[in-house]
């Protein structure tokens, strides 16, 4: 009995000490948080909300924008951004045939060996290629584009908050820092080789703005290529590459909750047979 | 063991009277799970969340070797195998969100399970091993699922190991050496990998190893029950079979549901899109924090922010983590209210409910940035839990005047209990 009263003393010691300790941290830095003023955050912008075909439990490719997002992402952004888990012949995938999946691994270069003298060289590419660097290593990136590594963006929409969104607003939300801004924040302003976009956490991208007019691309569909059609279709190509299984596991799901609901709801009809004839028996 | 009324195993015909006598598997588990087994009746869907568990452990167990056949432990490469199971295994993406969420639902069960523990004090006398146990299960669960989660080797698994391999560091003189010994080096690389690798794969079989401790110490008292009143007599009970089979298997299916739900449309909501990024040592995310199931635990270690005398504050952070969850270890000889129920107990109810509002605090706190006004919130929560914990929940069993409970379970399911009492009980319980 002393002994258990003792740990209980010990005990209620131990806990008035973690307790003090904590409400000394608190009253501290209260007052830190009172007398100091707290370093204020610059103000970028949630990405805008736009309607995907893919979006929400029964989303679905639209393989027409798929197909427009990889002319964007082949013609403009794989000048300075790898592919690097995507392969050619995941192409087959957003509707392109063996052939042209064939040809155009073919236009691509990737490296190789030379079969007669061993040396590192290149060769046309095969399906089972992936998507090649446009650099050969990141030094080489970094010095050609101002020290700032361009990222690879296979996961890029999976990479950030809200990542589809996100691109796509980012790509067509370049603009001039407001007047206000600048006068509220004046780091805020883009320092040499940066460009303001108020999307990007820190409002100052290296990239400059990569989709600049319309019909930079020209669309086999005959969609108008608007700055912000492009931003759109690359996104959802980008969308794909981050998760190419996201309709199979969409559409796998259906049918595994529709079983789950059907056998719960049995399950919950058996438990009740089987509780009823215990309350008949003793009650 | 079990009730003197408990039903004996009966094998009915020649292949089980051959196995009951040379190893008898069968019996055991009609004794365990099977009709062998008095179960109080009274037992509510809070009574779930131990099988759930269970259930949860086996399937991260096997996605788990699933995922090891095309899964790489290498620096170099464990980042893109991790994608090649996403792309390229057939139905590796399964696997993979199954396993991720898989945990995350792990978690979400063994919580319920845990303030079930909590509310009903089903840490009582005669059933301190039990929840001894369950602890230690609970360590090792935070240990595998810290593991598992640096494997896939991106941003947050990188620096998510460095913050809690430095908490090591806090440790004044032999820290930075435990530091270096258990990373394998100065940072998290190759051999932090491989190591944590090869734990991840050994713990869940710890885990399942204790697991079947806990059900052998539970088998010896029987389960608790809302009421906390001890069974008297064959009535308080019904057979585990078919009665708490049927109950567990319903509530296996709304769990399924919730987690295939999650896993089919909404498999990263509880992830962080910095580990889509690869492992970086040189850029550091803007905002470092665990998985979720690890947040009330991580703000009580933030909540220490200023040297205390000669204690630094990171070590005091570190020792109140750690502590947050040992303490857990003494609440049997803590709380010493000889009824268990929180149904019956009203002062400790409320700090009961306290409680909860400051572990959603911490939870909240945990997950958000170390900046005010979060981090003065987590003072007062980590403070709060503390307090709860060794001091309020002994002084309240001290002081606290329960409410009458009912004669006996059956009492309290059907009103009355005319039935015979077998055992010590012979008389109405305060």
């Amino acid at each position: 009995m002393t002994k258990l009263l003792s740990i209980r003393l010990v005990a209620i010691l131990v806990g008035l000490g973690f307790t003090v300790v904590a409400l000394y941290s608190f009253v501290v830095g209260a007052y830190a948080a009172i007398t100091e003023e707290a370093p204020g955050h610059l103000p970028y912008e949630e990405p805008r909300d736009i309607a995907y075909s893919f979006d929400g439990p029964f989303g679905k490719w639209d393989v027409q924008q798929l197909q427009r997002g990889f002319k964007v992402y082949n013609e403009v952004c794989s000048a300075c951004h790898s592919l690097k888990y995507v392969a050619f012949r995941d192409l087959e995938q957003i509707g392109y045939d063996e052939g042209q999946v064939k040809a155009f691994a073919a236009s691509k270069q990737v490296p190789g060996i030379d079969p007669n003298t061993g040396e590192a060289t290149t060769r046309p590419g095969l399906p089972t290629d992936y998507f090649p660097s446009p650099y050969p290593n990141n030094v080489a990136a970094a010095a050609a584009n101002n020290n700032a590594i361009p990222p690879d963006l296979s996961l890029m929409t999976k990479a950030r908050h809200d990542g589809t969104n996100y691109v796509a607003s980012l790509l067509a939300g370049y603009a001039e820092p407001s007047a206000e801004l600048l006068e509220e924040h004046p780091e805020a302003a883009p320092g040499p080789g940066l460009h303001h976009n108020p999307y990007f956490p820190n409002l100052n991208l290296a990239m400059a703005p990569p989709l600049a007019m319309t019909g930079q691309v020209t669309y086999d569909d005959g969609t108008e290529a608007t700055v912000q059609q492009m931003s759109e279709d690359v996104a959802a190509f980008l969308t794909w590459t981050a998760e190419p299984t996201l309709v199979k596991r969409k559409q796998t799901g259906w049918p595994v909750l529709i079983f789950l609901l059907f056998a719960t709801v049995l399950a919950y009809l058996s438990k009740n047979q089987i509780w009823a004839a215990a309350k008949r028996k003793n009650g | 063991m079990s009730f003197p009324w408990a039903k004996e195993y009966t094998p009915t015909n020649g292949v089980m009277k051959f196995l009951d006598e040379k190893l008898p598997l069968p019996r055991l588990v009609y004794n365990a799970v099977g009709a062998g087994y008095p179960v109080p009746r009274n037992l509510s869907y809070f009574w779930n969340f131990g099988v759930l568990a269970g259930f949860f452990l086996v399937l991260q167990i096997v996605t788990g070797v699933v995922l090891a056949m095309h899964y790489a432990a290498n620096a170099q490469v464990a980042f893109a195998t991790t994608e090649h199971i996403m792309r390229d295994v057939n139905w590796g993406w399964l696997m993979r969100y199954a396993h991720a969420n898989g945990a995350s639902f792990f978690f979400i069960v063994v919580y319920l399970h845990i303030f079930r523990g909590l509310f009903f004090s089903s840490y009582k006398a005669p059933r301190e091993m039990i929840w001894l146990l369950g602890v230690v299960i609970f360590l090792l669960m935070m240990a595998t699922a810290f593991m598992g989660y640096v494997l896939p080797w991106g941003q947050m698994s990188f620096w998510g190991a460095k913050v809690i391999t430095g908490l090591f560091g806090a440790i004044p003189v032999i820290g930075e050496p435990i530091q270096i010994w258990l990373l394998g080096g100065f940072a998290p690389d190759n051999a932090a990998l491989n190591r944590f690798f090869s734990l991840h794969f050994l713990l869940p079989f710890v885990i399942a190893g204790v697991v079947i401790l806990h059900i052998w110490a539970l088998h010896i008292p029987g389960s608790s029950n809302p009421t906390g009143v001890e069974v008297k007599s064959e009535s308080d009970t019904l057979p585990f079979h078919p009665y708490y089979t049927a109950k567990d298997g319903f509530g296996l299916g709304v769990a399924l549901i919730l987690f295939f739900a999650m896993v089919f449309f909404l498999p990263n909501a509880l992830g962080h899109p910095d580990n889509y990024i690869e492992a970086n040592p040189l850029s550091t995310p803007a905002h470092i924090v665990p998985e979720w199931y690890f947040w009330p635990f991580y703000a009580i270690l933030r909540a220490f922010t200023v040297d205390f005398l000669f204690i630094p504050a990171k070590l005091m952070g570190v020792i109140a983590m750690f502590g947050s969850i040992l303490i857990w270890f003494f609440l049997p000889w803590l709380d010493k209210s000889p009824v268990r129920s929180g149904h019956y107990r009203p002062l400790f109810r409320k700090f009961f409910y306290v409680l909860l509002i400051c572990m959603a605090v911490l939870f909240y706190c945990g997950g958000a940035p170390a900046e005010e006004p979060f981090v003065m919130m987590s003072q007062i929560a980590t403070a709060y839990y503390f307090l709860h914990f060794l001091v309020i929940l002994p002084i309240v069993s001290q002081i606290e005047k329960p409410q009458p409970l009912p004669y006996s379970i059956t009492e309290a399911v059907l009103g009355s209990d005319e039935k015979a009492v077998l055992g010590e009980n012979a008389k109405a319980a305060a």
